[in-house]
């Protein structure tokens, strides 16, 4: 007979210290020597993480109120600008923003600043009203001083993503890395077997209002992530061989680490931010049990030309392939780097499986589930009459 | 017989340009020696990364052959930083490390920086997202 769990019978192991959790890395081993039934049986919980470049992040702040007080509508935080249309005193800094006068700084920057209890500059600027007489301001703040600060990440964990490839004779400076000319390296950004999205690819267990591991403390996913698309090829078994589903995460910066949240800047394209992500699926039944096993050697992901226009798709290869070093394009032998750290991946895989076992992390099931048909829509360019509707 | 391989950063003062001093050390000192970068501006300071392969002894009296006639001469390992301590093993690095000098452990997947391999081309420096590397190869670093 088969094996069910329930979320509550899972947690009720877990509060009392018994529940048998392994990363997923560590069931992918066992899978080798255990059927999915047996796995069932044996295991209640499997992490998973992740630890690469995540642009689309960024962090809410409250400053509060100074005295006579400010309506800030144009916000710079170290030089960085801060979104300036959120009511008084309340902003959101993007990961990507640029400081004007040093490009190499920007908003992941100040919310690694920030978290490592760095004080920041704060400049605004308001028109005056009559209940916010003030029009510009001059301080400094940290996460102490300030009321709320919380990440508010759009797009984060990719289920799956591509390789880069550069076939041209110029090197590009991109995302995914310094892409050599001629494809002399190809990098490949996601953890493969140990990534949250690609152990549950159908998003049985993860869902809005799933408990995660981010940046060092406990958060949460509040939605589908942007970009979120399920309809991209698949493998036989359900599992997409190219940029995916993503996650919307939230997560008190307050209670973050910089050894798992860290600002980055990329030669000639930019500032991002490196943000660390961990999901507990919990193993319901010989599905998931199937579902976790999943392992480098099974997930395929799709190699794109990021030298030229649309970014051609010059072949397929699986993650065993990348991480062997080198992988073979269109006959040509090409060098394999990552561009996500996995060691920082395996540690917050580890880190979750402690709290798990010590029965510091409940599982938490979706309290609402993420959609099973969505596509993208391309930004379309249209005529616009001058004087024309608004 | 001791033979060693080393790599150093050679600069050159700005009138060196008449000395053959890359063929004193081959001929006179019996090194073997591989140019593997060179930037050589007319009028000013020229920086060479030379490997060189020879007995101990007369590596010494090469080098120092090279010092007596104004030549800086410093092993390039001491050219090269990584700090190792914020390093988060993103792997940008490695892409760009055509030399080999840089890998991921295939266990760890943690950075191995081997700076016997490294020719300094720099790339490293600038494909790195958290800024961990410096290499002092020219003069105005």
């Amino acid at each position: 007979m088969s094996v069910l769990k329930t979320y509550s019978e899972i947690n009720e192991k877990i509060k009392a210290g018994k529940a048998v959790v392994l990363t997923a890395e560590e069931v992918s081993e066992l899978a080798k020597t255990a059927t999915p039934a047996e796995i069932v049986q044996k295991v209640d919980v499997v992490t998973t993480a992740t630890f690469g470049a995540m642009c689309s992040s960024g962090a809410f702040i409250n400053f509060g109120h100074a005295d006579p007080p400010i309506r800030m509508e144009k916000i710079r935080l170290n030089g960085v600008p801060a979104y300036g249309g959120l009511a008084a005193v309340d902003t959101y800094i993007g990961a990507t923003a640029e400081s004007s006068g040093n490009p190499g700084y920007g908003g992941a920057h100040v919310i690694q600043d920030l978290v490592d209890g760095k004080d920041i500059i704060l400049e605004a600027w308001g028109k005056g009203t009559d209940c916010y007489p003030r029009k510009h301001i001059r301080t400094r703040i940290n996460k102490h001083t300030v009321n709320d600060l919380f990440l508010f990440n759009p797009r984060n964990a990719y289920q799956n993503y591509n390789v880069a490839v550069n076939t041209t004779s110029k090197i590009k400076y991109t995302y995914m890395g310094t892409l050599l000319p001629n494809m002399r390296n190809a990098t490949y950004s996601t953890s493969g077997e140990l990534s949250p999205l690609l152990n549950d690819p159908e998003f049985r267990t993860i869902g809005i209002g799933t408990r995660i591991f981010i940046g060092g403390t406990q958060g949460y996913v509040v939605w589908p992530g942007t970009q979120f698309h399920t309809n991209r090829p698949k493998d036989e078994k359900g599992v997409p061989v190219t940029n995916a589903a993503t996650l919307a995460v939230i997560g008190n910066l307050k209670e973050m680490s910089s050894d798992f949240l860290q600002a980055a800047f990329y030669e000639k394209y930019g500032v991002s931010l490196f943000v660390g992500i961990g999901i507990p699926i919990p193993v319901l039944d010989e599905e998931m049990a199937r579902r976790v096993s999943i392992s480098n050697r099974e997930i395929q992901t799709s190699v794109l030309d990021y030298g030229s226009p649309g970014m051609p798709k010059l072949g397929q290869v699986t993650y065993e392939q990348l991480r062997s070093g080198s992988i073979k394009i269109k006959g040509q032998k090409v060098r394999t780097a990552p561009v996500a750290s996995l060691a920082k991946a395996r540690t917050i895989a580890r880190i979750l499986k402690e709290w798990v076992q010590k029965g510091d992390f409940l599982i938490q099931e979706p309290i609402g589930m993420f959609p099973t048909n969505a596509s993208l829509n391309p930004l379309k360019e249209v005529d616009i009459q001058e004087g024309g509707t608004r | 017989m001791n033979i060693i391989k080393r790599r150093y950063i050679l600069r050159f003062p700005p009138q060196s340009g008449d000395k053959p001093l890359s063929y004193v050390l081959v001929k006179d000192y019996d090194i073997r020696i591989n140019i593997l970068r060179a930037e050589v501006m007319p009028g000013k300071r020229g920086s060479l990364l030379l490997e060189m392969e020879a007995r101990k002894s007369n590596l010494e009296k090469g080098i120092d052959y090279l010092v007596r006639h104004n030549v800086e001469c410093q092993p390039l390992d001491k050219r090269i930083r990584l700090n190792h301590e914020k390093c988060i093993h993103c792997g940008n690095c490695t892409a760009v490390c055509f030399a080999g000098a840089l890998t991921m452990h295939p266990q760890t997947w943690e950075l191995v920086f081997n700076k016997e391999q490294c020719i300094a081309c720099e790339l490293c420096v600038k494909a790195c997202p958290l800024g961990l590397f410096e290499i002092d190869f020219r003069d105005d670093l």
